[in-house]
This record gives C-alpha cells, sequence and structure tokens, in this order.
C-alpha cells in the first residue's frame, strides 16, 4: 500500500511550479487581468510548451497518457500562481471524448481547444437554455469558459446530455469577480454537433474535482502567504507571528486544508482505477475544499490586515478565483446533493 | 499510489478473518461487564496467542513475539471491526506503560509488569494533570522527597480515569524544587492500594463519573518504582504523549460512529418523512462526510508515512484537533436530526439509542479539551508544522 504521489508526480509539479513562477508570476497575472493580451498569450504559449494539452489524452491518439491524479497537480499548480489556462476545460473534453480519438489526437496536437459550457447541468435560469433537435443544437448558455479563441464547444443540453459543435457561436462577455478568467454567454443557432458524449456522472465529477484541486493550490498559496506575512510584520513590538491570536489562524487553516489535499488524490485515484465511490469522492472534495477555500481565502486576508485589503499586495486575485471556483459548475450545496443522490441516500 | 495490498497481507487478512470466525463463541459479551472478568481476560489471552493483541510485545514478556509491521495490524484492526467482534482490550497500562517500559525500563520492571498488563490481570491508571497543572503539565507540584530506599509523595492529581479499578499508577512527581520546571520531575510507579491514597470520583457533566481526583498525603513507595532515572521524568512522560495523542481523533472511530448517523436518519421519521429525506439534515449531513472521508484519506497518508519511517508533518498534526471535532459535531447533528426527542436522556420509553447521542456530545468535549487541548494543538500545528515563531516568554514580574 502506498497513498503518497510518485517521484514523478512531484516532478511534473514541481517542473510546472517552475515554468509559472516565471510566466505566471503577480506582475504577468496583473497584466493578464488588465487585459494585455501579449502577457495572456506568453502564458498559454509556455504552458502549451510544457505539454498541458496532450496530458490527459490516451497515449494511443497521441497523448501523455497520464493520470486524473496527474491533473489534479497540474490543477492545483495553475490555482496556486491563479493562472488562467485552458487545461481544466481541455481535461474535461479529453475525459468526455474518450471514444472520440479523432478529437482526442486534435486536443492531443493543439489543434483542436475547447469551450465549456456546462451550467446546464447545475443551474437553469435567465431564459438561457440549450435545445437539441435533428442533430442541432440551438439556444443560449451562461458562463461558458475558455470559449476565446476556442474550435469546439463542449455543452450540455436541457436533458444533461454533452454535445461538441464548431466555435462559430456568438458570444458576449460576462465580468466576474476574477479578471484573470473569461466567462461569455454563447448563442448557439442551430450548430450541427460533432459528437455526442456519454453523459454519466463521471464528466461532472471530474469537472468539480479539477476545481477542487484548483482551490487547493489558491488556498495553499493563501496560507503560505499568510505565514510569511506574519513572519514579517511587526507590531507592538513583535511579530504578528509570535500573538496566538494570529498563530490560531494559521494552524486553523492548515487543519482545514491539509485533509482537502489528501481527499482529492484519494477522488482521483477512485476515479483512476474505476472504484465506483469515485464520483462520490469527487464531489465530497468539490464540497469540503469549497467550505475550506472559503474560509482561508477570508483568514489569509485578515492575517494581513489592511495590506490584504489593497490592491498592492495582490491577495485579491487569490481571495477571488475561490470565490469563482465554489460556484462553478454548482455550489457546494449541489455537490453534497449529488453525492446524496449517487449514495441513493435519499428517497 | 497504489491502496491494495500484496498477496502476502491478503493471505494475512483471511488468516486473521478465520481464526476470529473460528474463535467468536468464545468472545464476551455484553453480559461480560468491568475489569478483570475472567471471560474477558480468557479472551485477550486467546487472542494475544493468534497474535492479534500484544503482537510486537517480545514473548519472553507475555506477547506475541511478532515483528512490527504497520500494515498487520491496521489489518487486524479492520477485521475486528468488520466481524463485530469485541477486539483487544485497550486502556492506559497497555497503551502507554507498557512501551515506555519496553523502551525505558529495567528488566525487573519488564518481567513484574508487562504480562499480567497485557493479560488483564493488573490494570493501570495516569497521574499527570494537577489541579494547578493542566495544558502547562510541566508545572506540576505534587512532591517525592527521598527518604531511604523510598520516596514520600504528597500533593493531588485530577482527570484520573480508572483510579478506582487501578492496581497500580504511573505518576509523575517533582523530586528536585530547585531544578527547572522540566528538569526535576521523576516518572515513578507504584501500587495504587499504597496507605495515604485517596481517590474520589469526579462527577463531570455527562452525570457520572468518568474520570477521578487522587490525593497523597505521605505516601511512602519504593525507589525502585521510578522509570529510567530520577528528574528526567519529563523525557519519559513525553515517549508515551505520543501514544496518547494518536489514539484520540482516530478516523476509523469516527466513520463507525458517521455510519451510526446515517443508520438513525434512514430509520427515523418525523411528520411521515424520514430524517434523512429533509434536505437541510442531509445537507448537514454530506458535509460531515466529505470531512470523515477527508480525515480517513489523511490518516492514509499517515500510514504511508509510517510505513516509510518519515514524520507525517502536518497530516499527523491535525488528528486530534480535527477528529475530536468531527466526533463531537457527529453527535450535534444526530440530536438535531431527532429534535424535540433529541433532549431525552438516561431513560424513557422514548429515548432512542440509550441516549448516547448527548452523552457523546458532552464527552467529546471532555476530549476536544483533554489530551492537550485544542488551543494547545494549535499552537503545535503553528509552531511545528507552519514554523511560526514560539509564544515569548513573558519578564518575570
Amino acid at each position: 500500500m502506498e497513498f503518497a504521489l510518485s517521484e514523478d508526480q512531484r516532478l511534473l509539479q514541481d517542473s510546472l511550479k517552475g515554468v509559472l513562477a516565471g510566466a505566471a508570476s503577480l506582475d504577468q497575472i496583473r497584466k493578464i487581468a488588465e487585459g494585455d493580451a501579449e502577457a495572456a498569450n506568453a502564458l498559454e504559449s509556455a504552458l502549451v510548451d510544457f505539454g498541458l494539452a496532450a496530458l490527459l489524452v490516451p497515449e494511443d491518439a497521441g497523448g501523455l497518457g497520464l493520470s486524473l491524479l496527474d491533473a489534479c497537480l497540474v490543477q492545483e499548480a495553475l490555482g496556486y500562481h491563479v493562472a488562467p489556462s485552458r487545461f481544466l476545460v481541455n481535461a474535461v473534453a479529453a475525459t468526455a471524448l474518450k471514444d472520440y480519438p479523432d478529437l482526442l489526437t486534435l486536443i492531443a496536437a493543439g489543434e483542436a481547444k475547447f469551450g465549456l459550457a456546462l451550467t446546464e447541468l447545475t443551474s437553469r435560469r435567465d431564459g438561457a437554455g440549450l435545445s437539441f433537435a435533428k442533430g442541432k443544437l440551438s439556444g443560449k448558455a451562461l458562463l461558458a469558459m475558455d470559449v476565446e479563441g476556442a474550435t469546439h464547444l463542449l455543452a450540455a443540453d436541457t436533458d444533461g446530455q454533452l454535445h461538441v459543435v464548431q466555435m462559430i457561436a456568438e458570444r458576449e462577455q460576462m465580468r466576474t469577480i476574477d479578471k484573470t478568467r473569461a466567462f461569455h454567454e454563447v448563442i448557439l443557432t442551430g450548430e450541427k454537433a460533432a459528437a455526442a458524449p456519454k453523459s454519466d456522472n463521471r464528466v461532472l465529477a471530474i469537472a468539480r474535482l479539477l476545481v477542487a484541486a484548483d482551490t487547493l493550490g489558491a488556498a495553499q498559496a493563501m496560507l503560505d502567504k499568510a505565514v510569511a506575512y506574519a513572519a514579517e510584520r511587526q507590531q507592538f513590538g513583535r511579530v504578528i507571528g509570535s500573538f496566538q491570536a494570529v498563530k490560531h489562524l494559521c494552524a486553523e487553516m492548515a487543519a482545514k486544508l491539509e485533509p482537502g489535499r489528501a481527499l482529492i488524490w484519494h477522488a482521483a485515484h477512485a476515479l483512476d482505477i474505476g472504484d465506483p465511490e469515485g464520483p462520490v469522492m469527487a464531489n465530497l472534495a468539490k464540497s469540503y475544499m469549497a467550505e475550506a477555500g472559503t474560509f482561508i481565502a477570508r483568514t489569509s486576508t485578515e492575517v494581513h490586515g489592511g495590506m490584504g485589503f489593497t490592491d498592492l499586495v495582490g491577495l485579491h486575485y487569490w481571495f477571488k478565483r475561490i470565490g469563482v471556483n465554489r460556484q462553478l459548475f454548482g455550489s457546494p450545496e449541489q455537490a453534497r446533493e449529488t453525492a446524496a443522490q449517487l449514495q441513493g441516500m435519499m428517497a | 499510489m497504489k491502496l491494495d495490498l500484496d498477496p502476502e497481507y491478503e493471505a494475512f487478512r483471511a488468516e486473521v478473518s478465520g481464526t476470529l470466525a473460528k474463535n467468536r463463541h468464545l468472545a464476551p459479551t455484553a453480559e461480560d461487564k468491568g475489569y478483570k472478568n475472567a471471560r474477558r481476560i480468557a479472551w485477550q489471552k486467546l487472542l494475544i496467542e493468534h497474535g492479534l493483541a500484544a503482537r510486537t510485545i517480545p514473548k519472553a514478556y507475555g506477547g506475541y513475539g511478532g515483528e512490527p509491521d504497520i500494515l498487520k495490524a491496521r489489518i487486524i484492526a479492520e477485521e475486528f471491526a468488520r466481524s463485530r467482534i469485541p477486539g483487544p482490550m485497550s486502556g492506559q497500562g497497555i497503551a502507554m506503560l507498557v512501551p515506555t517500559l519496553l523502551e525505558l525500563g529495567t528488566e525487573e520492571q519488564k518481567q513484574a509488569y508487562i504480562r499480567p498488563t497485557i493479560e488483564g490481570e493488573m490494570i493501570w491508571c495516569q497521574g499527570y494533570s494537577e489541579p494547578g497543572a493542566g495544558s502547562d503539565l510541566a508545572a506540576l507540584r505534587t512532591s517525592a522527597v527521598e527518604d531511604g530506599d523510598d520516596y514520600v509523595i504528597n500533593g493531588s492529581k485530577i482527570w484520573t480515569s480508572t483510579a478506582k479499578q487501578a492496581d497500580m499508577i504511573f505518576c509523575l512527581v517533582r523530586t528536585d524544587p530547585a531544578a527547572k520546571k522540566h528538569e526535576g520531575i521523576t516518572y515513578i510507579t507504584f501500587p495504587m492500594s499504597t496507605p495515604g491514597i485517596e481517590v474520589r470520583p469526579l462527577v463531570d457533566m455527562t452525570g457520572s463519573a468518568n474520570f477521578n481526583e487522587v490525593f497523597f498525603t505521605n505516601v511512602r513507595v519504593p525507589k525502585s518504582g521510578v522509570i529510567a532515572k530520577p528528574n528526567v521524568g519529563w523525557q519519559v512522560a513525553n515517549a508515551t504523549l505520543t501514544h496518547e495523542r494518536g489514539m484520540l481523533g482516530d478516523p476509523k472511530a469516527t466513520k463507525a460512529r458517521f455510519l451510526e448517523l446515517v443508520t438513525l436518519m434512514k430509520d427515523e421519521s418525523v411528520n411521515g418523512q424520514r430524517l434523512i429525506d429533509n434536505p437541510h439534515l442531509r445537507d448537514r449531513l454530506m458535509k460531515l462526510q466529505s470531512e470523515v472521508y477527508a480525515m480517513q484519506a489523511n490518516g492514509l497518508r499517515i500510514t504511508t508515512s509510517r510505513l516509510k519511517g518519515e514524520p507525517a508533518g502536518l497530516a499527523g498534526l491535525i488528528v486530534k484537533l480535527n477528529g475530536c471535532d468531527l466526533n463531537h459535531e457527529i453527535a450535534r447533528l444526530a440530536i438535531d436530526a431527532l429534535g424535540e426527542l433529541g433532549i431525552l436522556y438516561e431513560e424513557g420509553e422514548h429515548l432512542r439509542a440509550d441516549g448516547s447521542w448527548q452523552w457523546r456530545y458532552m464527552y467529546d468535549l471532555g476530549l476536544i479539551i483533554g489530551g492537550g487541548t485544542a488551543q494547545i494543538q494549535k499552537n503545535i500545528i503553528a509552531e511545528r508544522g507552519l514554523n511560526m515563531p514560539r509564544e515569548p516568554k513573558l519578564a518575570k514580574a
């Protein structure tokens, strides 16, 4: 028995963090948030060079054939650096399209870039809704991810069925608190579906698990920043990290965060080996990290005092990343309800 | 990442499960109550003989004499839980004193105490906390003054469980009042029948006396009861405190309680609706499940670290804090789910589960405080896990 990361997995995460330390430094993130296309492109090409697109695609389709646990480690590193990336959406697409080798090959080669519209699975409102008839998809989807520059859109219709269409949709940006990542309202007018991947609980579970891993990274960064700040900042003639009031806040953050890491590993591994409990664990991980992340986002900001509230320190990028992740692909309440349904808890 | 076990261990599991099935008719039942019950002692001896208790204690001291193997220990615990057959005896003698003796005791002490302790014939209590020394344990003042071959002990201890039943006590006493507080303490063992010892039950919020106060008035005990040597008792005690913290917050026990809560919420109905079909209660249940699963996975990480002989780091430091809190929260939801009937206690027609949920809600609060308070745990997490600075010492007034 070994419940730990392999040497290769640690290496994968460390080398990606190395790339991100330069390409997704806080200065770069600020530029991206302000709409600097050059900075955004530089980050994207650094990640393409790293080989992220091919990571989850099976080897026989030209990919690296890595596991979902590997994907969680990548997503955690991206969250740690609040780095925008196509990785999450492409990873979801690669798992959803496991029966479509042609599309997988395009994903691995970086020629197919996916947008994702899953809100139909979690909350339909404001007149949105995608209907599927005679092989065509029409309607409106809210909060679609990564549609800018995408070649394809993976979308759920009002029955929860997934479809792939060419990305020619009309779109309008939806501003969120998180300016590093783009969300759009997309309008489809009878686009022909290129694929209808199997729509089981697995795709949503994987999307939710990757978001949980992203929050894990962002929350770890906020904890690290709080501990570092508390070791430097002096008040009343001593570093504030020597006050129990501050130490206990940091201890509480660590105590909530650390089990979340183990739960994400366990859920990813369960999905990787086809354990039927995998989707339950993934939904529980989404709920757990949403709650732990929210606590850490608030607490780390408080440990930073007034500086935490300023734009200067930039802590708010992590706060907002965690805030968006909490709602993305369903609130913690919805993730818990899915976990209950999957276990047949209710009548 | 690999969660299945090697064939060697699966074979071991089958062997354990077979032994338990073959002998289950000998296991003690609910009628076999109390310490030194003949059936319980016979069961314990049988478990030792088969390597299911005292597994790594050398044969010379009455144990099974097996090699330490974390996975085998885990498999044994899992098989007891799965078969619902009563497991080996526990208690402070077995869990804390025996490992200390094995590490630091003299040959004579090992011969005298280990066998009867692991067989359940000798019960121990722990004399650590004092009215004036709780979180600051090293401030203890119970004094032991040398007199020839003896020490004469005066003072008192508190939070002493099983003091009434105990044959023996392992106790921290101050032997050098002039030394710094950590350096004048001695770890000593002596019989509870020694003249001058008075035990007073300490009734707690649950309504029963789960702990005691112990008073020492000119208690004369032989120096041969000292473990290691005089004035190094703090180091000796720290060796055993590690064992105690490991017991509090065990995720396997938490998971078992969680499953009881699920059963309760599926079995009970209010206004014709099962409790689990109430979305508010179900949401709280699932939130607890996410925490139970997280602590379980955290436990897997700790086991792996121990297998590799590496320190478990933060994953290990958070167990007592999180585990005890989670147990308390599970009991809280059970009470809330039972609603108005949740307040019933002790006895009565409408009482559920013998009132155990209210009992646990209160007792678990005791465990959040005991064995190193939640606040002390947070200090430890911050200082040892996050390398934050220690609290500066107050200037002497």
